[in-house]
């Protein structure tokens, strides 16, 4: 589906992508973690085209998307810190979204459950984070997107919130769609996602399958199979 | 292209400044003409106030605008849609709505008590400038991501063409007085928008011969038919290039 070569990214002197490779296939439920900086949103950027790479290719269901936007149409994206208009209403931001996608398919499950026509003549501004959080999501869920790339989901919702959220990622998830999450609450993450990609200072540290990590470290929750794996390699740096 | 645009062109419709803006264009252009009795010197004020105002508040309003926008960007960008159609988006939605505002306000009074060549070329003008200004505030605001920086680039831009420019011609004039420099005089001026539209209406009001050698000089360059066209091929480059060089920065420009 989405298949990255070789990306690099500086910003000035800093390397914020370094020679990244990742494949990625439908139905997979891919987890992008790693410490804060290390080029999580900027790898989600520019598949969203929104950093351009210095060099390396993104192909998008075989077709590069340089200088393309219509790939666009079958990706939804929720970002970390949603930023909208000020001065629009929460409706006119549906109104716009809808105007330009263009799109009849309309999947309101989110937009119900989290009561967004309550606040539909509410100004952006006036919303609190979290609740700017929901419009982004049942934006991001709306038009059916056959990928969808949720930039720390669940940071600033409710606990009801976030709970609805990760039961509507599985629902998408068993429709054999392709998920990208950024996220560092590892907890949430053990019964949603099937592939772990990890990062640091800009490379891919290693992609593998959670069913994988988990037998190879023996143990049964991510964060902790995570943290052994920090742990022997800081073992091993040290041993240098 | 033409939803971003409406999008946009409804948002500064109902913006109070521009609101003001018209306001206060109309209030200007309706008293000249009323505390004049004779039309040509009523055109002849206005003029000074469009030049004046038209420009700061075209590049000004603008700036602030795309500088506002950025989250408006940011969230459009991650939808489908081109890259380059945000920012004729952008431009197209700010340059209607200010011209919609200069014809609401110094338009109709123009037609009204002047309703010959030289209105048109007056409201013509108008027009141009707004564009031409609007261009410039594109141009400022993709050059650097500080707003404060940017907007002060801006006033830099509208200082300069509109007093300091004037100054160093007449520095010139003086320093080279010795010489004929008339001619050369007509190439530097066309290195100002604001100084080109105000020749252009001066040409149209026959007043030249007030200007002396160097006004019949202008009469004689760019008073004629093809001296028409090419100050308004000029007045179309000015707010050509400065958008066409906006307009490849924002292609490669990280959000």
């Amino acid at each position: 589906m989405i298949e990255i070569q070789n990306l690099n990214k500086k910003f000035g002197k800093l390397n914020v992508l370094n020679e990244v490779n990742l494949f990625t296939k439908k139905g997979e439920c891919i987890a992008l973690i790693g410490p804060n900086g290390c080029g999580k949103t900027t790898l989600i950027k520019s598949i969203l085209g929104m950093v351009i790479p210095d060099n390396g290719s993104i192909n998008f269901d075989g077709h590069s998307i340089l200088n393309k936007f219509e790939y666009r149409n079958n990706i939804g994206y929720m970002p970390q810190i949603g930023r909208y208009p000020d001065n629009m209403t929460v409706g006119q931001i549906f109104e716009m979204v809808k105007e330009i996608r263009q799109n009849s398919n309309l999947d309101l499950e989110l937009y119900e459950s989290f009561k967004i026509a309550e606040i539909i003549d509410k100004k952006m501004s006036t919303l609190s984070g979290g609740t700017t959080q929901k419009v982004s999501a049942s934006l991001a869920f709306m038009f059916n997107p056959e990928v969808l790339i949720l930039d720390e989901p669940t940071a600033g919702l409710d606990p009801i919130a976030s709970e609805i959220l990760k039961e509507k990622i599985l629902k998408e998830k068993a429709r054999g769609k392709l998920i990208l999450i950024t996220s560092h609450l590892l907890s949430e993450l053990d019964d949603l996602v099937s592939e772990i990609v990890f990062m640091q200072d800009g490379c891919i540290q290693f992609h593998k399958s959670v069913q994988l990590l988990k037998s190879e470290t023996q143990e049964d929750k991510i964060s902790k199979a995570i943290a052994q794996i920090l742990k022997s390699t800081s073992n091993f740096k040290s041993h240098e | 292209m033409n939803k971003i645009i409406k999008i946009i062109f409804l948002d500064i419709l109902k913006s109070k400044i521009v609101i003001a803006y018209t306001i206060i264009l109309a209030i200007l252009s309706w008293s000249s003409f009323t505390l004049e009795g004779n039309a040509t010197k009523g055109i002849l004020t206005i003029l000074n106030v469009i030049l004046f105002t038209v420009p700061l508040v075209s590049i000004l309003f603008s700036a602030i605008y795309i500088y506002n926008s950025s989250e408006f960007i940011e969230m459009i960008l991650s939808q489908p849609v081109k890259r380059e159609k945000i920012w004729i988006g952008i431009f197209s939605g700010l340059s209607l709505s200010l011209c919609l505002a200069f014809l609401l306000g110094s338009g109709i009074s123009l037609l009204v008590y002047s309703f010959d060549s030289i209105g048109f070329m007056m409201i013509l003008m108008g027009l141009l400038i707004t564009i031409i200004f609007v261009s410039l505030a594109c141009l400022c605001s993709i050059l650097t991501r500080d707003k404060t920086k940017g907007i002060g680039i801006s006033i830099m831009i509208w200082l300069y063409f509109a007093i300091l420019f004037d100054g160093i011609i007449l520095f010139l004039l003086f320093q080279f007085s010795d010489y004929p420099i008339e001619k050369a005089m007509v190439g530097i001026t066309t290195l100002n928008p604001i100084d080109l539209a105000r020749i252009q209406i001066l040409m149209q009001l026959e007043v030249s011969a007030m200007m002396g050698y160097t006004g019949a000089i202008f009469k004689n360059l760019l008073g004629t038919s093809i001296g028409l066209l090419i100050s308004f091929v000029l007045l179309c480059l000015w707010f050509f290039v400065p958008f066409y060089i906006s307009k490849k920065k924002f292609a490669k420009k990280d959000l």
